[in-house]
């Protein structure tokens, strides 16, 4: 990742200690990671110490220090969706790909996350791929719109 | 784009908007809320804009896109007006039709029209579908009418006008009052009256106070103020100013989850809009009054939702709870007295200046005022966001606005209240929704989801998913809550892979009882609520669980086998050929076998099985009868 992005990320919010979370996710957002190096950078120009930082990236979910695949796959496991079926659409994901929740494959091909609620109870299950939501999937389905990614 | 400087100029400017828009003007609304946008809005949007291009109506017809209407099951949904033709599950390939027809021939396009499931009844009108008709849409009737982004949308339709009377025509301490005479109580779940925090935080001694929203709506099953965001972030911020003037504060926060992205874009473009129009910044409208506002995203933690955690996260923490008192109103953020209120109790609050604490009190029970959004999700024809007046019994929610149970299965439970709350059986269903009556049931009032559940859901495994849910969101501040609720879990755990005990139940209640008045913050001590109201009203089903290792509601995975009937299985291979697992044996003409040493349950085989033959079935607590033998399994 480059440093000058780091830094601009980190300008963009006036370099203040108490926006340390938002420039975390900005990072995460733009690299889907938070390598080392970055997390060093953002620690030396906010001059916070990095225990701080750890705390916070293991504290909150959306935060990854190892590298995600190419692309991500949320499936939802909100109540809503857990009554529609929600564990045989994800038990059905880690048959396809063969990777459980909160892995990665070795091909750096997809990461697999659950997550809480998305808030489209409506449409329950949910899955989303690289941001593309797929509402009321069949465990058979969401295996099928997983071939179309490379 | 000239600064408003006073309320002549927003009157002046009102005017200019409407003069240019008449009611009878034929407009085509689409929704484009984020559920929408998960069935396919966006391509409808384009196909929209290319067929009122061809035939030649681009001048004539508006296009607006709006935010969420609510009835997510159905969308995208196309609504036109002047009529109100509603049209549902919209598709881009309709559009040329629905155009041709509808502006040009004054047609409508039969077949997405609504139909109700019960009677096959068909409403052309968004007025007629009895999942609006049976609503008071206070708060989210707005979200249909405007484009989320438009400031001019916004004020055709009376926005700041509350505002404006609490700046030029109203104290502070006016203001409140109105706040407190109209007994609005908090959105966010635990219903403590509004007014009188405003008020505390109004006394706080000290000339730096802050106003945050709270739109970390972590709960499962809950989206009203996603949609609220998303749909009409100019209400909020309005409710927001006005409780900023009445509290004393310049500064305020709006912290939503990163989960909602287009919640956090149109906020933005809202908030850079009435920057651009003085209506916030430096001394708005004239007035003196100064205001401005950050947006927080969360970055993934369901206790963020809890005042003192979000104000730990906003300073850039993580956020743990702190013990109350000190309540923030008076060391809140930065130890300065700061009023946090959820989305929807500040939306609530232009309604209250506008229409008065006379009106807005006359809506609901005693002790409950106003409408409440519900998310009525799960096991439910309707399912989307319902806003109804408070005290409506719950049945006229989950059967006059949700239409019932789908498929003809048996009604078993509502849950209300999230992960705080708890089930409610079809005995009380005629209970009157409102804060105090839910607490007497052993639910809560919560967030607002709804979730309704049937025969095939096993109580005892939502109960368990929930403490799940709370395992893992717990912050482990406190011991209580982090072993608590781990301990519980293990329980539960066992007892729906069929690993249950004596004693267990017992020791569940006595755990529960613990993590409930020893925990730091809400979320631990309300954790066990779901365990507690599933054992006081399907005190049956952990005892079957327990005793038989017997799921009744065939869905426990470690306590069910699917079994193929051979006097019913016709051979057709059906179920065969959809097994993932490749767990079934058979041939043409053959009866079917489940190799159940292969079958992970998945539960594909029936859903493939012929309505006609319905050989496949779920049994529990019972052996599995031995297969047929190979050599008796042809079919003459």
């Amino acid at each position: 990742m480059d440093i000058t992005r780091i830094d601009q990320i980190i300008d963009d919010h006036n370099a203040e200690q108490s926006s340390l979370i938002q420039i975390l996710l900005d990072i995460q957002a733009e690299h889907h990671w938070l390598p080392k190096q970055a997390l060093d950078r953002v620690a030396e120009k906010l001059d916070v110490p990095m225990n701080r930082i750890q705390h916070i990236t293991t504290f909150y979910k959306a935060f990854s220090q190892v590298p995600k695949g190419r692309h991500q796959i949320h499936v939802c496991m909100g109540t809503a969706c857990h009554v529609r079926g929600a564990q045989r659409v994800l038990d059905t994901i880690s048959e396809a790909t063969g990777i459980k929740a909160g892995e990665t494959d070795a091909e750096l091909k997809f990461s697999l996350e659950t997550v809480n609620c998305l808030g489209c109870c409506a449409l329950g299950p949910v899955m989303v791929v690289d941001g593309e939501y797929h509402g009321n999937v069949a465990p058979a389905q969401a295996a099928d719109v997983l071939k179309n990614y490379e | 784009m000239p600064r408003i400087n006073s309320p002549a100029e927003l009157e002046e400017f009102r005017r200019s908007i409407l003069s240019k828009r008449s009611d009878d003007r034929p407009c085509i609304t689409l929704c484009s809320g984020s559920a929408c946008h998960a069935t396919g809005s966006e391509k409808v949007a384009g196909a929209i804009v290319a067929e009122l291009e061809n035939h030649g109506l681009t001048g004539q017809v508006d296009f607006r896109r709006t935010g969420c209407h609510g009835f997510c099951e159905q969308g995208p949904i196309v609504v036109i007006y002047p009529e109100g033709i509603c049209y549902l599950k919209v598709k881009p390939e309709d559009i040329c039709e629905i155009v041709s027809h509808t502006f040009k021939e004054k047609k409508l396009v039969e077949r997405l029209l609504y139909v109700d499931p019960t009677n096959g009844e068909k409403s052309s009108f968004e007025h007629d579908i009895p999942f609006y008709k049976n609503q008071q849409r206070l708060i989210l009737g707005l979200n249909r009418k405007i484009d989320p982004k438009s400031l001019e949308d916004f004020l055709a339709v009376g926005g700041y006008k509350a505002l404006t009377k609490a700046l030029f025509e109203m104290s502070p301490e006016e203001v409140i009052g109105e706040v407190k005479a109209a007994k609005l109580r908090g959105r966010g779940g635990a219903g403590f009256p509004s007014g009188m925090k405003w008020e505390f935080a109004r006394k706080a001694p000290g000339d730096q106070k802050y106003v945050v929203v709270n739109c970390d709506e972590g709960d499962p099953g809950a989206y009203m103020d996603r949609s609220l965001m998303e749909g009409n972030p100019f209400t909020v911020l309005e409710g927001l100013m006005i409780g900023a003037y009445a509290i004393g504060a310049t500064e305020g926060y709006i912290y939503v989850r990163q989960e909602y992205p287009l919640a956090v874009d149109n906020l933005s473009v809202a908030m850079k809009e009435a920057e651009r129009r003085g209506l916030l910044g430096k001394n708005i409208m004239g007035s003196g009054f100064d205001f401005t506002v950050k947006v927080h995203r969360g970055a993934g933690a369901f206790i963020c939702g809890e005042e003192t955690s979000l104000l730990a996260s906003l300073e850039g923490k993580p956020g743990e709870p702190k013990s109350r008192p000190p309540f923030p109103a008076n060391k809140g953020l930065w130890g300065k007295p700061t009023n946090i209120n959820n989305v929807e109790t500040w939306a609530n609050i232009p309604v209250i200046i506008n229409e008065g604490a006379e009106f807005f009190s006359s809506v609901g029970t005693e002790s409950s005022k106003g409408t409440k959004i519900f998310s009525l999700v799960g096991k439910v024809n309707n399912t989307g966001l319902v806003e109804v007046p408070m005290g409506i019994p719950l049945r006229d929610i989950i059967y006059k606005i949700g239409g019932g149970v789908p498929k003809g299965k048996k009604f078993k439970a509502v849950q209300t209240g999230g992960p705080s709350g708890g089930c409610i059986p079809e005995a009380y269903l005629d209970v009157k929704v409102d804060f105090d009556e839910l607490m007497k049931m052993g639910a809560m009032m919560g967030s607002g989801g709804m979730i309704v559940m049937d025969e095939d859901t096993c109580l005892v495994d939502i109960a368990r998913y929930f403490l799940e849910f709370l395992s893992d969101e717990s912050c482990g501040k406190c011991v209580p809550c982090r072993e608590g609720i781990r301990q519980m879990l293990k329980v539960m755990t066992d007892i729906t892979q069929g690993k249950g005990k004596e004693g267990d139940i017992e020791l569940l209640e006595n755990m529960a009882m613990a993590t409930q008045g020893a925990a730091l913050c809400a979320l631990g001590k309300t954790a066990p609520n779901p365990v507690l109201s599933t054992l006081k009203y399907f005190r049956e089903e952990y005892e079957a669980h327990i005793k038989e290792k017997r799921c009744p509601a065939l869905s426990c995975k470690e306590l069910i086998a699917f079994h193929i009937d051979p006097e019913k299985c016709k051979g057709c291979g059906s179920c065969l050929r959809k097994c993932p697992a490749n767990a079934i044996e058979g041939g043409k003409k053959t009866i079917h076998v489940i190799d159940q040493e292969k079958c992970t349950k998945c539960g594909t085989c029936i859903e493939a099985c012929p309505a006609a033959f319905q050989a496949i079935g779920k049994l529990s607590g019972v052996p599995v009868p031995a297969p047929v033998p190979q050599e008796k399994r042809a079919l003459a």
